[in-house]
């Protein structure tokens, strides 16, 4: 029932699942981090929001590493070849994931308000920091990355650092950074307390527009600026792990397979239907804005991984290295047990999420952290 | 392919002092876990307050050592590809796999439930924050169950084959790797090992506690606790790790060897040599001070069996080198025609070697190019630092043997309810802290250091692992890494100095004279 070319095609969706799931789940907790000192102008109202992520975002991080722990066993050459050819960049995002947990933790342990500054600084760092190399590492997937396999399936790389710097990488940086900020925003108008959620709001309001622009621009941008990959002549879908095996032509349009699926059209559209949905809603500040802004984080994932397929990591150096989703999965067997073990636990970790989420609900107020003796 | 030497010898530089800080984290995130899930326990069950305030206390040290813990182990679950591009394509279809699963099956119910640990006291049932902590308990270990199952297939790689179409080793049979014996000496030995750190830290808190005359109810309880689980670990540690040493001889005859600075076959059964001065240029142990009959008894658990000596091992490496050529030869051949019969039958005859000749990657371009003296300085390069590998040994299982004598003595002292009497024993216990530490870290210089050339026994050198980069970059992230961390050690430090020191009176967990025992019974 499952052959290697179904596994390939569920395996892209659960990746794609993946780094939705991070997005939506970790990307509020680096919008709060990074605005936590535009939203929260007092120390009770950083403290404030804060504590609206205390308790969870340690869970949603989980995300991030299951990626990689994911991307390893499902696609281990991508793994492989992405995270090493962006070595700094990627070094940078560790160092973001780092501070992050000891910012969350520390931060309160001392009363000193330079300490506390410090702390504040390196949470705000590793807000931007991820949001704005998370988007350039995506603009660069279209802009192919200059890599190339020898017959041992050996990589070099030619290329360094401020080469992802390419202005329409630089573009996408900018989209992710206004997704995750209202992304953000739209948290802290559910769950801080009235002032900091009536400022949140307005902020939510501003970047979800400026997301909307950026979007749309940078979609016009790659329909006639960016040339698109396309796997030449007979596609094999259940060939070899081997990306030297198929030849690749460069000088399409990356909206092939929306011409070819016309249905990949509502991704694009739901990000920006949920950019409207947070104009509408998040003034209410309640849950649905915060709804919305997930659609709107979902549908922009989608509408790149869409018109990438089946790409994984182009190659600009030798195209005909590029990675697919046809040849750089790991074998049947891994692919399956791999499937069975999401099958199993993603649910369970569905369930015990909510649980925790429910257990924490309510909006933390700022009399609440006055008089608090939270340890944490 | 061009390997640049330095770039191996940074990035080997950089995952080992990454790993061993991680684990600076880890094994008193494994044992003050269980810790508390016993004493939340008594607590449930008991409804004594006490109990409740000492999982708090010990709780506020677990919350700041999990955060360095969760931050440095994010480094690691991306460092095999940042740094061993080759090695994860070339093994990621199997271990990966182990990865992705620590991920759903355990370190999301950990993180999870952390939140909760600290922040649901007030909203949660008591028996729900119970089973909170269980599971945080049981999300912890089992994250170290499945790394473990990953680095034990890097000991020992069972249960997988190599495929030349994909030039990778792909799983044939994946509970092989699951049910590795060496995972399960492993897995008991490395979490015996976190629960004695555990024990040790608890203890000595609460010795400097009692030496202070403060907390003393409130220390004495938390020493039991630590004196009968620490008991318990550090006899698991050292009986296991015999285990441990047995599923290694089997398996990696030459760290076996390199451990033991033997450098000849003895006649079964082989001694143990407890001390000497191994001497690397002329192949021979100084000194040596040998317990006849030992060694054998450890290694092959039999009176008759012999365990190669050194050079005997790199001798049969050569016989490996030439069985992996002609491997390497086929695999060659099958590259371009994959149905070529008598390549096939070659390939399947020796692949299990055929790392051996990748071992001659670092002399020659060509395997099937070596000359002798390239064969013999790659036989030559499997023997590990026997000097550094004989030492860190000795050190770690007389450290081993220090726990059970201290916990067992805290034990016994425990049970008397002598613990604040005996001064000198307190500072002992005090004194130990770093003891714990010392032996864990040791216990990965062995097995890792021990593994060397190879990034997995027979089958890949580390060498060629390695990613396609600069110097410069492996530079760059090195100084980044060393830097940070150190900051990062230093506070880390300050804060648990800090609320350590402050304890549990000062904190406002508890009265700061909770000598009345009564009072450890009512008030909730």
């Amino acid at each position: 029932m499952f052959d290697i070319t179904t596994l390939r095609v569920i395996w892209w969706a659960l990746l794609g699942i993946l780094l939705i799931g991070f997005a939506i789940m970790d990307g509020f907790d680096f919008g709060i981090a990074a605005l936590l000192r535009v939203l929260g102008r007092t120390e009770h109202e950083r403290h404030v929001l804060l504590e609206t992520i205390e308790p969870t975002w340690e869970g949603n991080q989980v995300w991030f590493v299951l990626g990689g722990g994911a991307s390893f066993a499902a696609w281990p050459i991508l793994y492989a070849t992405a995270f090493s050819g962006l070595y700094l960049a990627l070094a940078l995002v560790l160092l973001a994931f780092i501070v992050r947990p000891v910012g969350f933790n520390f931060r309160n342990k001392m009363h000193d308000p330079r300490w506390r500054a410090v702390w504040d600084g390196a949470l705000i760092f590793s807000g931007f920091v991820v949001m704005l190399i998370s988007g350039v590492a995506f603009g660069n997937l279209f802009l192919g990355l200059p890599f190339r396999y020898d017959d041992d399936l050996h990589m070099t790389w030619q290329g360094g650092f401020f080469d992802l710097l390419h202005p329409y990488a630089i573009l996408a940086g900018l989209v992710s950074i206004a997704m995750l900020l209202t992304h953000g925003a739209c948290w802290a108008a559910y769950r801080a307390d009235q002032v900091i959620a009536q400022r949140a709001a307005r902020m939510a309001r501003w970047m979800a527009l400026a997301y909307a622009i950026t979007f749309v621009a940078a979609g016009i941008w790659l329909a006639y600026g960016v040339p698109g990959y396309g796997v030449a002549g007979p596609v094999v879908t259940d060939g070899v792990a081997n990306p030297l095996f198929k030849q690749v032509t460069v000088g399409g349009s990356w909206f092939a397979s929306y011409m070819m699926y016309p249905w990949f059209w509502l991704a694009p559209a739901l990000g920006l239907l949920g950019a409207v949905g947070v104009q509408w809603t998040v003034g209410k500040l309640s849950l649905t804005g915060f709804l919305c802004s997930s659609l709107m984080v979902a549908g922009t994932i989608l509408a790149a991984g869409f018109a990438l397929f089946p790409f994984l990591l182009p190659s600009s150096l030798d195209p005909h290295s590029s990675l697919t989703v046809w040849d750089a999965s790991s074998s049947h067997g891994t692919l399956l047990l791999m499937l069975g073990a999401v099958i199993i636990f993603l649910p369970i970790i569905i369930i015990y999420t909510a649980w925790v989420y429910r257990v924490m609900r309510g909006r933390v107020m700022l009399e609440d952290v006055q008089h608090s003796h939270n340890n944490y | 392919m061009i390997i640049d030497s330095d770039v191996v010898t940074l990035s080997r530089v950089q995952f080992a002092l990454t790993a061993l800080y991680h684990f600076l984290f880890v094994p008193l995130t494994l044992g003050l876990v269980w810790m508390l899930a016993i004493m939340e326990s008594v607590y449930v069950m008991t409804g004594r307050e006490v109990w409740k305030r000492m999982v708090q206390f010990w709780g506020v040290l677990f919350g700041i050592n999990f955060a360095m813990g969760v931050a440095t182990g994010i480094t690691m679950e991306f460092q095999f590809g940042m740094n061993w591009a080759y090695y994860a394509h070339y093994v990621g279809d199997v271990f990966g796999t182990p990865l992705a699963i620590e991920g759903l099956m355990a370190f999301f119910l950990e993180a999870t439930l952390v939140g909760v640990f600290f922040m649901g006291w007030t909203r949660i049932s008591r028996v729900s924050h119970l089973l909170v902590t269980w599971f945080l308990a049981l999300g912890t270990n089992l994250s170290a169950l499945w790394i473990l199952i990953a680095n034990a297939w890097m000991q020992n790689p069972v249960g997988a084959k190599f495929n030349p179409q994909t030039m990778r080793m792909e799983v044939t049979s994946f509970s092989d790797v699951l049910f590795n014996p060496v995972a399960q000496a492993k897995f008991v030995h490395t979490v015996s090992a976190g629960y004695v750190v555990g024990s040790m830290f608890v203890l000595s808190i609460s010795a400097w506690y009692l030496l202070r005359g403060r907390n003393v109810d409130f220390a004495k309880r938390s020493m039991t606790v630590a004196a009968s689980f620490g008991l318990a670990a550090a006899l698991s540690v050292v009986v296991l790790g015999d285990e441990s040493g047995y599923a290694v001889s089997e398996n990696q005859k030459m760290k076996m060897a390199a451990i033991e600075a033997m450098w000849e076959t003895e006649p079964p059964p082989a001694s143990f040599t407890v001390f000497g001065i191994p001497d690397v240029q002329n192949r021979t142990t100084h000194f040596a001070l040998h317990v006849p009959w030992v060694m054998g008894l450890i290694g092959t658990r039999s009176l008759d069996k012999p365990i190669p000596g050194i050079n005997n091992l790199v001798e049969d490496t050569k016989g490996k080198i030439g069985d992996g050529i002609q491997a390497y030869d086929a695999m060659l051949t099958l590259r371009k025609n994959p149905n070529d019969a008598q390549a096939n039958a070659t390939l399947s005859q020796y692949d299990g070697d055929m790392g051996y000749a990748l071992l001659l990657k670092r002399y020659v371009a060509d395997p099937r190019q070596a000359t002798p003296a390239d064969i013999q300085k790659a036989a030559d390069s499997t023997i590990p630092n026997v000097p550094v590998l004989f030492w860190a040994f000795r050190i770690m299982v007389a450290c081993g043997f220090y726990f059970i004598a201290l916990f067992a003595y805290a034990f016994w002292l425990a049970s008397k309810r002598q613990l604040d009497n005996k001064r000198w024993f307190l500072r002992l216990a005090l004194c130990s802290l770093p003891l714990p530490w010392v032996a864990a870290e040791l216990g990965w210089v062995v097995a890792e250091y021990g593994r060397q050339p190879w990034a997995i026994e027979g089958i890949l050198p580390t060498s060629l692992g390695v990613s396609s980069l600069t110097a410069g970059q492996v530079w760059t992230s090195l100084g980044g890494f060393v830097l940070f961390y150190t900051a990062l050690a230093v506070i880390d430090a300050t804060l648990m100095a800090k609320y350590a020191r402050k304890g549990p009176d000062e904190l406002g967990l508890w009265p700061a004279r909770d000598i009345d025992p009564a009072y450890s019974t009512s008030k909730a």
